[in-house]
């Protein structure tokens, strides 16, 4: 029998957890408030904010700062191309398959960039992202440099109409940021995840405390190119079309994702999905500025960057500390009186 | 009486900066054993080389009959050999509780929700009960010490090695962390400490080394070497630098 007890909740996480369930209630409905317009949109900060969060884990929580993810995305998004098109699969399962494949192939991606320090580490993923863009131009099946759209019997297989089709999309791009999501509070609230945030914080105290920081980096570099891999999947079954350039662009998959990090707030689960709705809100109402917007948004970088470098979501929890979700041990005394907040 | 742990013939430079030049130091099993020396001597250097955050330039790390001197700086943790940061180096978006238990859960290859009443209990004796939910970058320096302590202790060390942690605290404070120390001590564990608190330091420990010029110039009974006519030297040297 344990003496005291450890709580993971707190007020703002139960109001936190509320939220987060009424609001999804409300965007599964979505197909029956929105119109296509909304849900394309919808579908699309659904991929960021998985993508953000993946990022967020790999920079953020293991240090892994790479500016090369879109590999992974671009090799999703092909795997799903080549296991339709090639071995005749059906769209959805594929996503399914795109991600452990993708997860393999991490493995000695790991093993070569992981010999690289800090920004050369960084390059070096880059590189890798590189490489994989020109190995995807040279598979001629998949269309070479031009790119290959998704055969119309695979789209029709998926759904026999556009609207069931275009409904298919939306709530499998809601279920995935889900799964992707609640895989991420899960694995932070493991034995894991104790280790992970104590290496965001400080990896020499980490190593000194007992905790395999290698071998934990390495385990979540290959968690993250495996749910990359499934989101880039999505993204380019909702395309219906794919390129080496769209698959493997660094500005898409990696600049705006690093973007949405930086300004939600990098090390804290909640700060990628504050930052998709700062990053969309922006993108909405700036967009008929042309490339005015670009500058605009790297102006808002620089002083988030300078004024609150740990992004929005950093700022509240130092003001208020709050947490959204209930990640955090609080101790509970048995006999003693709940010490302070 | 065999050693726990000994450095033997051990040598770092940082640069031009000779830290370590052939250092020889054993710790016996069940021992407290003090080191002095000035600013920069190369006292926290020493830890970080057994401890496997510094590598050596040459010599080798000796626990337990193993050598060390490779292997990573958990493995060694996990094997008994603890240290406090003498800057401290708190995990500082976790809790002052979750601190601790990281290093009780990963210091000492235990399932998380074992070391709780460890972990509460720890904190109690380091005086950080009260701030057990805080978080632990908001402390003070005297509370990111103590904390320090805490982590250390929860990894449940066979070797503790200790960077200055009586600095800065009260008479009435610097009391209670001896009496904790030497109940730590009692429980068979073996200790190096390096402070300059020397009083406090006289209170626990068995033998008194001075690092000093890369070099262990004396060792031995602590109010000997403590009123030996080198270490009269090295801080007077100190003093009329100053
Ligand atoms: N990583 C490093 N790189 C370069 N020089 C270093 C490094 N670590 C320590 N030094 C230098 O080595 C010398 C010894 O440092 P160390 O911290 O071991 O001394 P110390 O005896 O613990 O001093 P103090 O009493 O001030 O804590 C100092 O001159 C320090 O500047
Ligand atoms: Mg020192």
């Amino acid at each position: 029998m344990s003496e005291h007890r450890v709580e993971h909740a707190t007020r703002s996480s139960q109001v936190g957890v509320a939220l987060i369930a009424v609001t999804l209630i409300a965007l599964a409905l979505a197909p029956f408030w929105g119109d296509r317009q909304t849900l394309r949109l919808l579908a699309e900060v659904y991929a960021f904010v998985a993508l953000a969060s993946l990022w967020n884990l790999l920079a953020g929580y293991a240090g892994l700062v790479s500016v090369g993810q879109q590999a992974f995305v671009g090799l999703g998004g092909y795997l799903l191309f080549a296991l339709v098109i090639m071995f005749d699969v059906h769209p959805v399962l594929a996503i399914f398959i795109a991600g452990p494949v993708a997860a393999i192939i991490a493995i000695p991606v790991a093993a070569l960039t992981f010999r690289l320090r800090g920004a050369y580490f960084a390059i070096g993923t880059w590189v890798v992202a590189e490489v994989f863009r020109l190995l995807a131009s040279q598979v001629s099946v998949l269309g070479g440099g031009s790119g290959i759209s998704l055969p119309a019997a695979a789209v029709i297989a998926m759904a026999p109409t556009r609207q069931a089709r275009e409904f298919a999309i939306y709530w499998l791009a809601l279920a995935l940021a889900v799964i992707v999501l609640v895989a991420i509070v899960v694995l932070l609230r493991s034995r894991h995840g104790l280790a992970l945030t104590a290496i965001r914080d400080n990896e020499t105290a980490a190593q000194s405390n007992g905790i395999g920081v290698v071998r934990i980096k390495y385990i979540v570099y290959v968690l993250v190119a495996f749910g990359t891999a499934m989101i880039g999947a999505l993204i380019f079954l909702q395309k219906l079309r794919i390129s080496p350039d769209t698959a493997f662009s660094v500005n898409d998959w990696t600049a705006f994702v690093i973007f949405i990090t930086v300004i939600g707030g990098i090390g804290r689960i909640e700060g990628p999905i504050i930052g998709t709705i700062i990053f969309f809100v922006m993108r909405q109402t700036l967009s008929d500025l042309g490339s005015m917007y670009l500058l605009i948004m790297g102006a808002v970088a620089i002083v988030v960057m300078l004024w609150a470098p740990k992004g929005v979501w950093g700022l509240i929890v130092e003001r208020y500390g709050w947490q959204a979700l209930p990640l955090q041990r609080r101790l509970v005394l048995k006999d003693k009186s709940r010490p302070d907040a | 009486m065999a050693s726990i742990l000994s450095l033997e013939n051990i040598s770092k430079r940082f640069g031009a900066v000779v830290v370590a030049d052939g250092i020889d130091l054993a710790l016996d099993q069940g021992e407290a054993l003090g080191i002095i020396g000035p600013n920069g001597a190369g006292k926290t250097t020493l830890f970080g080389m057994a401890t496997g955050t510094v590598t050596p330039d040459a010599g080798r790390i000796v626990y337990d009959g193993a050598d060390i001197t490779r292997l990573a700086p958990e493995r060694r943790c996990r094997l008994g050999l603890a240290r406090s940061f003498q800057i401290p180096q708190p995990f500082s978006g976790m809790t002052v509780f979750e601190n601790v238990v990281v290093a009780a859960a990963f210091g000492a290859g235990e399932s998380e929700r074992a070391v709780y009443d460890r972990c509460a209990d720890l904190l109690d004796r380091c005086g950080l009960i009260d701030k057990a939910n805080k978080r632990a970058g908001g402390l003070t320096l005297l509370d990111r010490k103590r904390l320090e302590l805490a982590r250390a202790l929860a990894t449940k060390p066979r070797v503790l090695l200790l960077d200055e942690v009586a600095g800065g605290l009260t008479e009435h404070e610097c009391g209670t962390l001896v009496e904790l120390i030497k109940t730590v001590r009692a429980g068979g564990v073996s200790i190096i400490w390096i402070e300059h608190v020397v009083h406090a330091l006289l209170a626990v420990v068995d033998r008194l080394a001075v690092l000093h010029g890369g070099k262990i110039i004396a060792s031995g009974d602590p109010h000997t070497v403590i009123r030996s006519p080198q270490v009269e030297e090295i801080y007077m040297g100190i003093a009329a630098d100053a």
